[in-house]
């Protein structure tokens, strides 16, 4: 099945004075220490909710270690993004249980709703579409996780009317990436 | 610093003030997944209602009946405290005031007490079916005690095995695990003893111990509800593992997954701290200990030891090759020693009790009891624990309560992606690592997944492939490209385009790639797919020679029809179709084009007449002939 994509592909991300203040401050914490730096690009996610080029260029600086190896490790893990997240991030769950329930319908079914597929945000920067392993509440399968609100035993049928909820929330105030 | 007596008898009184105390006391079912069914309104309500009834609430872990959340306990002085299930705001707004004020504890509603006394019309919740086959042992407190009050644990004997571990020769200590026959639970089942006698033996002085709570199987959650209803239960093992090794430092390896079992880990590391638990000098012994908190970033392969010590380290979660083991060579070069966080959470008990009290539960070679999440399509899902050597039929039947809506039960999955599919047929085979293993399975961290004959195993294959093959670091070129291939076989055959010459194909690179692998995970990573071909080939067969998926799973061998006389022309499919697919009038029957039906399966499960029907591909070619 293709889909006319909705999705966002290039952001700019400018390193100013405040967010050298954080960024130094997770680095501190951290002793600068490159064996703290799962959890160094974990904390700068925290803050930034996502890992920007340029941020990854100067902790590399700061850390004497070469991005390369950065962006090695970071890619590595699934948990790190390289592009802005939107206001709402939807999760579905493709556990076992949730498969065997039907998760993939739901996936999809959300994917023609917002036309992007698994691991993209909408261009109005509103919706970011997930697929994860497990989310550990396989008793109420198929689940679906918005930001951190969860919807057990969900179906394709009912994905409308969730989403009408957070898109009426925010009509007139677009996400995060708004121009 | 308070001696430890004094703290227990302080626990104590403050556990027991709890049940003496005027004030009534609402337990809350609160883990992850009691929130996911919706506890948190609950709370809310009822801290609202407690403005104008004076209560007290408290959050508890998970009790283990899932199907069941949310999951309200009330307590009233005097008496036991009664359990009502998927309860709702309003209603359990309702449940408090007719119990606490109209004094009626409503046993239509009630699913059991906990606690001494009875209360007419309703069962000890112990009683429970799903309940009564269990042997709680790791769980006993789990959904019982405030897993963030370190006072409930240490009134329930916490910390009584450490004091005991303490008094004892470290060597002594591995000697009582080692005799109490536990074994890893996390997957491998290792001797957990063996394992720590093996770290200790080493010469190098420095020594870490790693709580591996990377739970990554996709089906298990046993772990991340053992961390959230019991935190302490795990830190206290892992004291004592600690202390039989000779480590001074801990890691705790969580899963970024899982805030609430690292909320829990890290309010309870802090209180122990307080409590002189951990830290310099634990309990005057002149031991020293402390523990870190590492999160995952999200790399299934980094539940296997080498991996997880790398991403430790800060680097890529790869694996390398062993030997040098970790209790060798581990964490910084160091010997290590990781163990699973269910093992962990059984050592205590191992310390407190007898050694003989323990393996009076399992089997000759597999002592003690495990616990298993009991989930897919299967009545009551939720956590359970029972001794290893029960039968799936107990599992499944008697504490499962059978298969949902009675329909036909096929398999069951155990050990997610590194375990196998075992049909119905042997049903009155046990659960416990020998046994398993002979079936091509293993007992893996305890997901068991019940299917039923609405699931098509090559999906199921497929789906585990899928799993596999986006899980796999990319180190050894088995794994890597070994099961890349592996997929795209399945594919093809669930796609129909298979032919009988690639089960060979199937069988020789299965064997490759668990031969060759250099970690677990690619080593097991066959399983699903020798299991399932080899219990149902059959099945197989029917996808590659008759080019049909009997379950009605694989989209390209089936397409959905309406049944005419069924149709009730209600212009519901025909409306919710995505894609324009379906035509017809008003009270006529309705027509779906199979060219343009994207199988989305709208109209099917809208349908208020039962009229969709899926049917076998070639069929319909038959007849367009």
């Amino acid at each position: 099945m293709t889909i006319e994509s909705n999705k966002i592909s290039t952001q700019s991300f400018k390193l100013t004075s405040s967010a050298i203040k954080s960024i130094t401050k997770i680095l501190e914490h951290n002793d600068h220490d490159p064996r703290n730096l799962i959890q160094i690009l974990q904390e700068l996610q925290d803050e930034f909710h996502y890992l920007p080029e340029p941020i990854i260029s100067y902790i590399a600086k700061q850390l004497k270690i070469s991005e390369h190896h950065i962006f090695g490790v970071a890619t590595f893990y699934s948990q790190f993004k390289f592009i802005e997240p939107g206001k709402h991030i939807i999760r579905v769950c493709m556990g076992t249980a949730c498969h065997v329930m039907g998760a993939q319908s739901l996936l999809d079914k959300l994917s023609r709703e917002l036309k992007i597929i698994s691991g993209e945000t909408t261009k109005d920067g509103l919706f970011s579409l997930e697929s994860v392993y497990c989310l550990g509440c396989c008793a109420l399968a198929p689940v679906m996780v918005i930001d951190d609100e969860v919807f057990g035993s969900m179906t394709a049928a009912k994905v409308n009317r969730t989403l009408r909820k957070y898109q009426k929330q925010n009509s007139g105030n677009k996400g995060r990436n708004k121009k | 610093m308070i001696d430890f007596d004094t703290m227990v008898k302080k626990a104590k009184a403050s556990w027991n003030s709890l049940h003496d105390q005027k004030k009534p006391v609402i337990f809350a079912g609160a883990a992850s997944c009691g929130r996911a069914a919706g506890i948190l309104p609950v709370i809310e309500q009822l801290k609202e209602l407690s403005k104008k009834i004076p209560l007290d609430i408290i959050e508890v872990g998970c009790i283990g009946p899932c199907y069941l959340e949310p999951i309200i306990g009330i307590q009233i002085k005097g008496e036991p405290t009664i359990l009502y299930a998927n309860v709702q705001p309003i209603q359990a707004q309702e449940l408090v005031e007719n119990y606490l004020v109209k004094n009626d504890p409503q046993p239509d509603k009630a699913i059991g007490t906990i606690g001494e006394g009875k209360i007419e019309g309703i069962q000890s919740f112990w009683e429970h079916p799903m309940i009564k086959d269990q042997v709680r042992i790791v769980l006993k407190n789990c959904g019982i005690i405030d897993p963030a009050n370190i006072n409930h644990y240490l009134a329930m004997d916490g910390y009584q095995g450490l004091k005991q571990a303490l008094a004892m020769k470290p060597e002594d200590v591995i000697e009582k695990v080692q005799e109490s026959g536990l074994r890893g639970r996390g997957g491998a089942g290792f001797p957990t003893g063996l394992k720590w006698k093996f770290t200790r033996s080493e010469k190098e002085p420095e020594k870490y111990i790693i709580c591996n709570a990377d739970e990554g199987d996709p089906g298990a959650f046993m772990n991340r509800s053992l961390i959230e209803g019991d935190p302490h239960a795990v830190l206290e093992g892992m004291v004592i593992g600690a202390y039989a090794i000779g480590a001074s430092t801990g890691y705790v390896y969580c899963r970024a997954e899982y805030p609430l079992a690292i909320d829990r880990f890290e309010k309870a590391i802090a209180a122990m701290k307080k409590h002189g638990l951990l830290g310099e000098n634990i309990l005057n012994s002149g031991f020293s200990f402390d523990i870190q908190i590492k999160k995952g970033a999200g790399a299934f392969v980094c539940g296997e030891e080498t991996a997880l010590i790398a991403s430790i380290e800060g680097e890529r979660g790869m694996p390398r090759q062993k030997p040098p083991y970790p209790s060798q060579e581990g964490v910084w070069g160091k010997p290590t020693v990781i163990n699973n966080v269910e093992t962990l959470g059984t050592v205590p008990v191992i310390l407190r009790e007898k050694s003989s009290w323990y393996t009076k539960y399992g089997t000759k070679q597999s002592k003690g009891t495990k616990t298993f999440s009991l989930v897919g399509k299967v009545k009551r899902t939720g956590l359970i624990e029972v001794p290893l050597g029960t039968t799936l039929r107990k599992v499944i039947f008697d504490i499962g309560g059978g298969i949902k809506e009675d329909k036909g039960f096929k398999a069951i999955q155990v050990g997610g992606p590194s375990g196998g599919t075992i049909p119905s047929a042997f049903i009155d085979e046990t659960l416990d690592y020998e046994e398993l293993t002979k079936l091509g399975a293993i007992m893996g961290s305890g997901g068991v997944v019940v299917i039923d004959e609405d699931t098509c195993v090559v999906d199921l294959a497929k789906y585990f492939l899928q799993f596999i093959q986006a899980e796999s670091c990319g180190k050894c070129v088995p794994c890597r490209v070994g099961n890349k291939q592996l997929l795209d076989l399945l594919v093809k055959i669930s796609k129909g385009l298979g032919n009988i010459d690639d089960f060979e194909l199937l069988e020789e690179l299965a064997f490759t790639i668990s031969q060759g692998s250099l970690c677990g995970l690619g080593k097991t990573a066959p399983n699903p797919v020798i299991t399932t071909l080899t219990y149902f080939r059959d099945e197989y067969k029917a996808h590659v020679i008759d080019k049909i998926c009997p379950a009605k799973v694989c989209k390209d061998l089936f397409l959905y029809q309406v049944d005419a006389e069924t149709c009730i022309g209600c212009e519901i499919c025909r409306k919710r179709c995505p894609v324009g697919a379906i035509t017809g009038e008003k009270k006529q029957p309705h027509v779906i084009d199979f060219e343009k039906c994207i199988k989305c399966d709208v109209c099917s499960t809208n349908c208020p007449a039962k009229a969709i029907r899926k049917i076998d591909k070639v069929s319909v070619k038959i007849v367009s002939n």
